[in-house]
């Protein structure tokens, strides 16, 4: 019999052995990861879902990952899984591992805030598609984690009901906006998560909290039941603890979907049958453009570090060029915003969520909207809604739009000449709390490197590099991202040269250092 | 209908609005059926619900590609869906699913039929000379209805309301937008082209267009100028509920503007709503700029490819178009203005089931528009409820033909077999109710030889000259038989008798 902490340092792929083997059961699995969550996160752990503390209650040990744990159906769901295993019945791969689900994907029945006031008393009346695929996967989702409002920002400070923590050292960002889900698997309360992916909010957090996190290919993971940030950008993928274990969820959360007009008919390649071919012979493109000023020296470092290392496991290394990559970040910070402009003109207070009542309709509209974003949304609603604005179109989201055809065909471009490709996924290691909340451009920054490939709709994974010292404070050891890019549908490519990278790497994703969550070893 | 003042010339473009009658809406499954309990047809999607997203309803692009082909215009080979965005409460996504830069159809025309010399400087009526006039299309593109704000309180209005109720059932249901080129200058070619485009729309069976319903809808675009001058500031008019009220708010938006410009003032660009009641346009918002949509491509959708062999195979199911039957229906005898109202009301099915069973053509037009029209209407019955069928209307013709109605006696079968619905045709509601003329010789002849018996002063008269009395004798033959003598038989008859 495994006991509860054996269970909580698992991954999704021994889990998924125990319980298939029923050495464990997904009850027993379920509540290690609940006890996790309550003894980690700042919930009030009572009644059939917990909360999280407010704001203001939580404390600094408070990593602050879940919005709320679905604690009673997650229990409910576990024992149905148990019941029907003791029946013979045939269940899924991840069948009984539990997983958090970040606060953007829809859940009938669920409250879905996509962190924000705005969405205040909305229950969802459909179940994502994803959230329907893991279902049928007989995944067990424990509940809805934090992140920046609406997925827009880079550490999820961004968030209506409290910033989370990093679990590597609390007083830090875990990267955003998908925050929350990155740092439950980071601190053991859950061995997945999914979060969603715009331009970065999965790879980023998965850098700087030590995981590995996958942006699928554009149009492979259904974005219905997904609160819609930038339509043409978002996309939903896994968090995991190790290169299989996330390839295992995209495999999971990957299918046509007739009702998203933007799903591609046809699948990638599968991620699991190549995993382990290792990367003898692949080439290996470093892009030019993403690397050099910018970068922190320990990122800079452990980058080139993971060049030797893939040189060393016979990869071939080739310099490659993304010319248009350096307009990357302007384009993105157009078009995200444009669409976010007009997908967020939804919440005006009249159908679902918040309403601040007022005398005519427009004023309520007004009213609410201003009661209910919070100020980087309403920064991005304003950028977005002058950049689509008669006589600045032009000039803006069209040009922009261009930029975004001209980085597509960059990319095409260089897989002519590599594999892969890689970049460092993240310019700097975690960040303090707080130091970047005044300074909008310093937090766009942090998406550099990852905006090239979400404009381009290629898929890119973050997995670690290695641990660095902060510039600030020489006596932190945080962990380094590193990004690799595939072509489109290629995602097998991207997993296979992680994998590889993995396993000669030996990094052992559990948090460490004087500020570290305490994790039991 | 006024005209307008000589040395002026009146332009008007119009929008068309059109409901697609497809089963579903145009970006989920919800049904489409008008008149539910509000808010019963509503789901994720159509209420913009959060995470929701809209998938093109393919019936929908073939429907509007088909009442494209019918208008004459080109089909884009790849167009695309564009978000309109304005806030208003029954708009669920505060954007509009619609088109901008290039729309599904473009560059149609419609060939009216109006009365020669109804150009707004003379006021000529009747039907004498039929006159063609094309009125380009500049675009048929597909966008989504919004739902229906219902506002509680004294005016009905929103201005003033305590509250307003919002039903998202009409939310998604699709909708093209048909923009004519501003090549009308009369109220009557604006009806005519309003009326054509209905019976275009119902004979390609893409909608029921009815404007009672809100499923064909129409505003006018309307500005004056000098002739030979650029074109004048516009207004646009909306609340035309029927073709009647096209034609008088354009004729009084024509006056009004002439009256401005003749005293010196300046037409005012603004949306003018149209009092059905007092007959008067009044301003109901002045369009200080253009409003901003900021129109964007959607990228919840994919752009609409139309290849050439897919717009060939649609070409092939086109039907016959109203012109082409109102030529066919002339052609075969029925006089031009009986033909426009076959087509025009929907009668054509039952005519060509009438002709198809052995009637005169210009006969079955005769009846359809007359009696049967008639008939349904008093009874208050469409033509669907009514029962009758085309065969019904030919074997009516029929027995006329024989002899054995007489018209009189057949409308009164018709109405008998409207009464049944259909269940039983006129031969059999004839019978049961005992209807058929009195032509049978041996049984006429002993009735007329009664009455010349019975009136003998008469009889006298007659035979001294006085033929008009021979009616008097008539009248009492119809009134022994409870007026199914056969009139032609029984005035025989008694001749041969008065003669004897």
């Amino acid at each position: 019999m495994s006991t509860g902490p054996d269970l909580i340092g698992s991954s999704a792929s021994e889990l998924a052995s125990k319980l298939a083997d029923r050495e464990v059961s997904a009850r027993e699995v379920a509540d290690a990861h609940l006890d996790r969550i309550a003894a980690t996160d700042g919930v009030v752990a009572e009644g059939d879902v917990w909360a999280s503390k407010p704001a203001d209650e939580l404390e600094a040990h408070h990593v602050h990952a879940f919005l709320q744990v679905t604690a009673a159906a997650a229990r409910a769901h576990a024992d149905d899984i148990d019941a029907r295993r003791a029946a013979g019945e045939e269940l899924g791969p991840l069948a009984g591992v539990p997983l958090a689900l970040k606060d953007l994907l829809t859940m009938r029945g669920v409250p879905t805030t996509c962190g924000s006031r705005m969405l205040e008393g909305w229950v969802p009346p459909y179940d994502a598609t994803v959230t329907e695929l893991l279902r049928d996967a007989d995944v067990v989702v424990l509940g809805k984690t934090n992140m920046d409002e609406f997925a827009m920002g880079s550490s999820t400070e961004n968030s209506a009901f409290g910033n989370t923590r990093n679990p590597w050292d609390l007083d830090r960002v875990p990267g955003g906006s998908s925050g929350g889900s990155a740092a439950a698997v980071a601190v053991m309360q859950a061995p997945l998560s999914i979060g969603t992916d715009t331009g970065g909010s999965i790879r980023q957090p998965a850098a700087l909290t030590g995981l590995v996190g996958a942006k699928p290919t554009y149009g492979t993971v259904s974005r219905r039941g997904l609160v819609a940030f930038a339509s043409s950008l978002d996309q939903a993928g896994p968090f995991a603890r190790s290169v299989e274990d996330a390839a295992r969820l995209q495999a999971v959360i990957q299918h046509h979907d007739p009702r998203d007009s933007t799903s591609v008919s046809e699948s990638p390649p599968d991620l699991l049958e190549h995993l382990r071919d290792g990367v003898e012979g692949l080439r290996i493109g470093v892009v030019t453009e993403l690397q050099g000023e910018g970068y922190e020296p320990g990122v800079a470092e452990t980058f080139q570090a993971a060049l030797s290392r893939f040189e060393a496991l016979g990869a071939e290394i080739v310099e490659v060029s993304l010319p248009h990559a350096p307009y990357g970040l302007p384009a993105y910070y157009l078009i995200a915003p444009s669409e976010c402009s007009s997908n967020l003109a939804r919440f005006d207070g009249v159908r679902y969520g918040q309403r601040v009542d007022a005398p005519t309709a427009e004023e309520m509209n007004a009213a609410t909207r201003s009661a209910g974003f919070g100020p980087e949304v309403k920064r991005r609603i304003m950028i977005g809604t002058h950049a689509l604005s008669s006589g600045y179109y032009d000039a803006y989201y069209l040009q922009a739009s261009k930029v975004r055809t001209l980085i597509a065909r960059d990319f095409e471009a260089a897989f002519g000449s590599a594999d892969v490709l890689v970049s460092p996924t993240s310019p700097s290691v975690a960040f303090g709390l707080g130091t970047k909340t005044a300074d909008p451009i310093a937090m766009y920054l942090n998406d550099v490197a990852t905006v090239p490939a979400s404009l381009a709709g290629n898929p890119a994974l973050s997995l670690p590099a290695g641990l660095a010292a902060a510039p600030e404070a020489a006596d932190t050891a945080l962990p380094v991202g590193l990004q690799i890019m595939a072509p489109l549908l290629r995602d097998d490519l991207m997993y296979r040269a992680a994998w590889a990278f993995e396993q000669d790497l030996g990094f052992t994703p559990v948090p460490e250092g004087r500020r570290a969550v305490e994790v039991a070893r | 209908m006024s005209a307008i003042r000589d040395g002026w010339e009146l332009v008007v473009g119009l929008e068309v609005h059109v409901e697609l009658a497809t089963r579903t809406k145009m970006w989920c499954g919800c049904a489409t059926t008008f008149g539910d309990e509000p808010n019963t047809n509503v789901c994720e999607v159509c209420t913009g619900q959060p995470g929701a997203l809209p998938v093109a309803n393919a019936r929908a692009i073939h429907d509007a590609t088909l009442l494209g082909l019918a208008l004459n215009g080109s089909v884009a080979e790849a167009c695309w869906f564009h978000r309109k965005n304005y806030f208003y409460p029954d708009l669920a996504k505060n954007y509009q699913i619609s088109q901008y830069d290039v729309p599904l159809i473009s560059d149609g025309y419609l060939d009216v039929e109006v009365a020669a010399g109804s150009d707004g400087g003379s006021d000529q009526g009747g039907d004498s000379e039929v006159e063609v006039r094309r009125v380009r299309i500049e675009r048929l593109h597909m966008e989504e209805d919004t739902g229906k704000s219902l506002h509680v309180g004294d005016t009905g209005r929103l201005h003033g309301a305590d509250r307003s109720l919002i039903d998202y059932n009409r939310c998604g249901i699709p909708l093209l937008e048909i923009v004519s080129r501003p090549d009308i200058h009369d109220p009557e070619t604006a009806q005519a082209y309003l009326r054509e485009l209905q019976a275009i729309v119902r004979a390609v069976g893409v909608s029921d267009a009815r404007m009672e319903e809100g499923s064909i809808r129409c505003d006018a675009n309307v500005s004056v100028r000098r002739p030979g001058e650029e074109l004048g500031t516009r207004t646009e008019i909306k609340n035309l509920n029927s073709v009647r009220s096209l034609g008088r708010a354009i004729a009084y938006e024509a006056e009004r503007q002439v009256s401005v410009l003749e005293d010196g003032g300046e037409i005012v660009m603004q949306t003018r709503h149209w009092d059905e009641s007092r007959g008067v346009t009044e301003t109901l918002r002045v369009k200080e700029s253009v409003t901003d949509y900021r129109y964007f491509p959607d990228p919840d959708l994919v752009e609409v490819v139309s290849p050439p062999d897919r717009v060939e195979a649609i070409r092939a199911e086109l039907p016959e178009l109203p012109a082409a039957t109102r030529a066919r229906l002339v052609a075969a005898g029925v006089p031009a203005a009986q033909a426009a109202t076959v087509v025009g009301s929907e009668l054509v099915p039952w005519y060509d089931e009438a002709v198809a069973a052995g009637a005169d053509p210009a006969a079955a037009a005769n009846w359809l528009t007359g009696d049967v029209a008639g008939q349904l209407s008093a009874a208050g019955v469409t033509m669907q409820d009514g029962g009758l069928t085309g065969t019904h209307v030919a074997e009516l013709i029929g027995l006329i033909d024989d002899g054995t109605l007489s018209t009189k006696l057949a409308k009164q079968v018709l109405e008998g077999v409207i009464e049944e619905r259909g269940a039983k045709g006129p031969a059999d509601v004839a019978a049961d109710r005992g209807l058929q003329q009195v032509s049978d010789e041996g049984e006429l002849r002993a009735i007329v030889e009664q009455v010349v018996a019975d009136n003998a002063g008469t009889v006298e008269d007659i035979r001294g000259g006085n033929d008009k009395a021979i009616g008097a004798l008539v009248g009492q033959v119809m009134k022994a038989t409870r007026g199914q003598a056969d009139p032609r038989k029984t005035n025989e008859l008694l001749r041969e008798a008065i003669d004897a």
